[in-house]
């Protein structure tokens, strides 16, 4: 690879008056001071991005000499629309990082430290496939677990239903769970990603806790922007003067863990002030009646009480969402796993949305749409003997997908009839994504075998029996992208080079996996290409297109985007409405209407822990890499001044921060001092605090807040893992 | 000609993808930048306002730097671009000092480095690359002089300030606020 000094040694040898005009060479321009990496030459390659879900897609753009100088994003592409956000642009780095795993590896030392051996392919995928035979002739294949985040799970949880096991689990208990659950019981369907929300034309947009500009979701970020322009309203409802909070026409600063309350009096005053639209109410929803008796005493006076906010701000902000209904919506969130009752915060929002009439409304909810994509036709997958819902044995009744942390348990518990024995784990770093590490820990040092499957060291290699080298998403193929939106896309993700070193892509491994556990008929493709090309020839496309193209529009076919006037939506719930009351939620013993429950309050000396994110960052992936680090290589803990004054902290000081069960932050982490946050509670953006001195860019910088978040509430009614029911103090050391 | 940058303080989110994408395009080493972003928080708690700008060289009509280089390494190009000229300069960092933005830095090569408004770009038709990647479209380039430009008619229909209008620098780049 080019390096840096040598693409600066060009330049001065361009000074020197040798003048390079030829396509493909840098040419001298003016006095000779420019190179011009715009110049031809360069060839671009398809892609969506892996650096957040979000998946834009983008042009990998590759100059003669094999380097990549640059990614685009697709003009053609609604979730972008030509522009990635900085991780999207930094992704170059992703690919340069002289950290990333190059080579399998496998454990000599002990479980949790990083001492590994270089291995062979073979050697390294037959002892996997040896210990999966052992632990399925000894436990069942339904023992084998796999957690994952991104693209690379699709092809193993290939591999893991044709092995006859369906444990698999995405973030959904640590992410957007609570949400498509809210949203299932009340509309009949889940919101999916990207959310069909019409911000772009919305009059009025309310953030609960939702930080848009600093989670860059990129289209919903381009869209809020857009909104601006027009100067449409936002309102914000936020303990924290986030980046939203600073476009708002109102920013309502909440007393964290109370939003229940001030949503139960907005629907008080939409309802008691007949704000709501009341033909689209007895149209489409059913319940009203006890809704509104349910409501009656949750006066905004009530609610000030608890959430701090003035009754003439609860009012005024109903007002102004209704008078914009019904292109005005409050945000159902995206990371919403907060405080354990984060399904009934949801059905709140959902009830909210359903009095301003905005499903199906420009500004309001569209109807998105996908392509569908035809499944290659593997043989049938075995079925398995038991799944994840026979871990929950009746628990958490609502949970569509499985839940992860219980896959933890269930390695925990040496007892059950249900007990995971072996995990694989693609793209996700469970130690800095599933709270209460000491679980976490206890579960990893039973697990008979795990096998680690990513791109860099992170921390969760330690864990592993077995670490194979993922290539980055710039090195290879993977699924086509089809995600809902205004109008249907396929994107096409395609490698710009071949891969670093040994790595190597996910498909790969679980076919070369499947082959050796005698699984060859699901897997009857040489290289993942064909699969694609397949798919792509039945929806009339073509590799040799995508190519071309990036991104391809399909027309719509399930009708209009938005609800025509004199046709009434169908929803699929029980009832066929929009359930404002849900019976589902009655039958099986949980508030049919959201009620607001008090949550602990932090205790003298300590601060509500919040965390969130930065836009330049996602989760603990992107820490180590050498550009987006350059933007923001640690996390601060944000501390308000008058908080500071009385620990006597300044900005840049390092403490250490410990929470309400004794347990401390592993690194130091500085201080920053702002009014931007209250004065019961601290911020730091996740994600930091890497311990693994392989992330030679990230290792110790800033803290962790997963590893403080101890105490956690989970969610009844479908299992997901609140976090911010937390509570940190300082430890200021002098050594530090 | 009279190259400018207008930036929309409402809508900029300060995600930093000027910062980033100017990095890659420029070849800026790691640890340096030729753009960077500021938040300016007023108020106190819960009273707050904030103003979020991506900053870098104002390219200034009458600038300091040039006046006070030894070498004539910082000069005026077309447009009114300020330019260094690597081979001439001599490191001795005056520019540096002389800048009331902190918009030159010292680049480990021996020179002193900063933001050429992408004019290898603009000379090619495109936009600077900071421009061109920002995800909320809060930054403008264009030409002051043709009054139709969507710059001129920004700076004609919206409210904008300067920074550091006091040091007399008459910049070229312009916040919308």
């Amino acid at each position: 690879m080019q390096s840096r000094r040598d693409f600066i040694k060009i330049s001065a040898l361009g000074i020197g008056g040798i003048t390079l005009g030829s396509q493909g060479i840098p040419k001298l321009l003016g006095n000779g001071l420019f190179i011009d990496p715009v110049v031809s030459g360069m060839k671009r390659i398809p892609t969506y991005c892996e650096v957040c879900f979000w998946k834009c897609a983008a042009w990998t753009h590759v100059d003669e000499k094999g380097k990549i100088r640059k990614i685009i994003g697709n003009d053609s592409d609604p979730h972008c629309n030509g522009r990635l956000c900085p991780r999207g642009t930094g992704g170059v780095g992703v690919y340069e990082d002289k950290d990333r795993l190059t080579t399998p590896l496998i454990r000599e030392g002990e479980v949790g430290s990083q001492r590994f051996r270089k291995a062979s392919w073979d050697e390294a995928l037959d002892l996997i496939a040896d210990r999966i035979k052992e632990i399925s002739a000894e436990h069942g294949p339904e023992s084998i677990a796999l957690f994952n985040h991104g693209s690379s799970g699709a092809h193993f949880t290939h591999l893991m239903k044709a092995m006859g096991s369906s444990n698999t689990a995405p973030s959904y208990a640590q992410c957007r769970g609570p949400r498509e659950v809210g949203y299932k019981l009340t509309y009949g369907s889940v919101l999916g990603s990207p959310e069909p929300l019409d911000i772009r034309d919305s009059k009025c947009m309310v953030l609960i806790g939702s930080h848009l500009g600093e989670n860059m979701h990129n289209g919903q970020v381009q869209e809020m922007a857009d909104m601006i322009e027009k100067g449409a309203d936002i309102i914000t409802v936020d303990p924290r003067y986030s980046i939203a909070a600073s476009k708002s026409k109102y920013w309502l600063p909440i007393k964290p863990a109370t939003d229940i309350a001030l949503l139960l009096a907005w629907i008080h005053v939409m309802i008691e002030e007949n704000l709501y639209d009341q033909d689209y109410v007895k149209n489409n929803t059913i319940g009203f009646e006890q809704l509104a008796h349910h409501v009656k005493q949750m006066t905004p006076e009530w609610a000030y009480g608890i959430t701090t906010i003035k009754p003439s701000m609860i009012r005024k902000t109903a007002r102004l969402m209704a008078a914009s209904a019904p292109a005005s919506f409050v945000h159902p969130g995206r990371q919403v796993t907060w405080y354990g009752d984060d399904t009934q915060r949801t059905r709140a929002i959902a009830i909210i949305n359903g009095l301003l009439g905005n499903w199906g409304k420009r500004g309001g909810f569209y109807f998105a749409e996908k392509v569908k994509i035809p499944k290659y036709p593997y043989p049938e997958y075995p079925t398995p003997k038991w799944d994840w819902r026979n871990i929950l044995n009746g628990r958490f009744p609502f949970a569509a997908l499985s839940i992860s942390n219980t896959f933890i348990d269930a390695t925990i518990d040496q007892e059950g009839p249900y007990q995971i024995k072996g995990w694989i784990v693609s793209g996700t770093n469970l130690p800095y994504a599933i709270p209460d590490i000491s679980k976490f820990e206890k579960a990893a040092q039973l697990a008979k075998f795990i096998v680690v499957v990513d791109t860099m060291p992170m921390e969760i290699t330690g864990y592993a029996d077995v670490v194979l080298p993922e290539c980055t998403y710039l090195e290879r193929y993977d699924d086509l992208r089809t995600s809902p939106h205004r109008e249907p896309y396929i994107a096409l993700r395609a490698p710009a080079l071949p891969p670093v070193g040994d790595s190597k892509p996910a498909a790969w491994m679980a076919r070369e996996l499947g082959i050796r556990l005698g699984l060859e008929a699901y897997f009857p493709w040489e290289k993942y290409e064909e699969v694609l090309e397949w798919q792509l020839n039945k929806v009339g496309s073509s590799l040799e297109e995508m190519h071309e193209i990036g991104i391809k529009r399909f027309p719509r076919k399930s009708g209009p985007l938005y609800q025509p006037e004199n046709e009434l939506p169908l929803f699929s719930t029980p009832s066929g409405k929009i359930e404002l009351y849900s019976q589902q939620l009655a039958d099986t013993g949980f508030d049919p209407l959201p009620n607001y429950t008090e949550h602990a309050t932090p205790p003298e000396g300590y601060y509500r822990l919040n965390y969130g994110r930065a836009p330049m960052h996602t989760f603990s992936r992107t820490s180590n890499n050498p550009y987006l680090a350059d933007l923001m290589d640690e996390n601060f803990v944000w501390v308000h001044p008058k908080v500071a004054a009385k620990w006597n902290l300044e900005t840049g000081q390092k403490v250490y921060l410990k929470n309400q069960d004794g347990v401390k932050s592993e690194f130091p982490i500085k201080v920053r001092v702002t009014e931007r946050i209250r004065w019961d509670s601290v911020f730091m953006v996740h994600g930091f605090g890497h311990s693994n001195k392989q992330l030679t860019q990230a290792v110790g910088k800033g803290a962790s807040d997963n590893h403080l978040i101890t105490d956690v509430k989970i969610d009844p009614i479908m299992g997901a893992t609140g976090m911010r029911g937390n509570f940190v103090t300082f430890i200021v050391d002098a050594t530090t | 000609m009279r190259y400018a940058m207008a930036i929309d303080t409402k809508k900029c989110v300060g995600c930093s993808d000027c910062v980033v994408a100017c990095q890659i395009e420029n070849d800026v080493p790691h640890g340096f930048c030729r753009d960077w972003i500021v938040e300016k928080v007023v108020g106190t708690y819960p009273e707050l306002s904030m103003e979020i700008r991506s900053e870098r060289c104002n390219h200034c009509e009458n600038a300091p730097c040039v006046r006070c280089c030894p070498t004539g390494a910082s000069y005026i190009a077309e447009g009114g671009v300020v330019l260094v000229e690597a081979a001439k300069c001599i490191g001795c960092g005056a520019c540096i000092e002389s800048c009331p933005y902190d918009a030159r830095y010292s680049h480990p090569d021996g020179h002193v480095d900063k933001c050429t408004f992408c004019i290898h770009r603009v000379r090619e038709g495109l936009e600077p690359s900071c421009v061109s990647v920002c995800p909320t479209k809060c930054m403008y380039f264009g030409d002051l002089d043709d009054p139709s430009s969507e710059i001129s008619v920004l700076l004609k229909k919206r409210e904008y300030k300067v920074l550091a209008p006091e040091a007399g620098t008459k910049p070229h780049v312009y916040y919308l606020i």
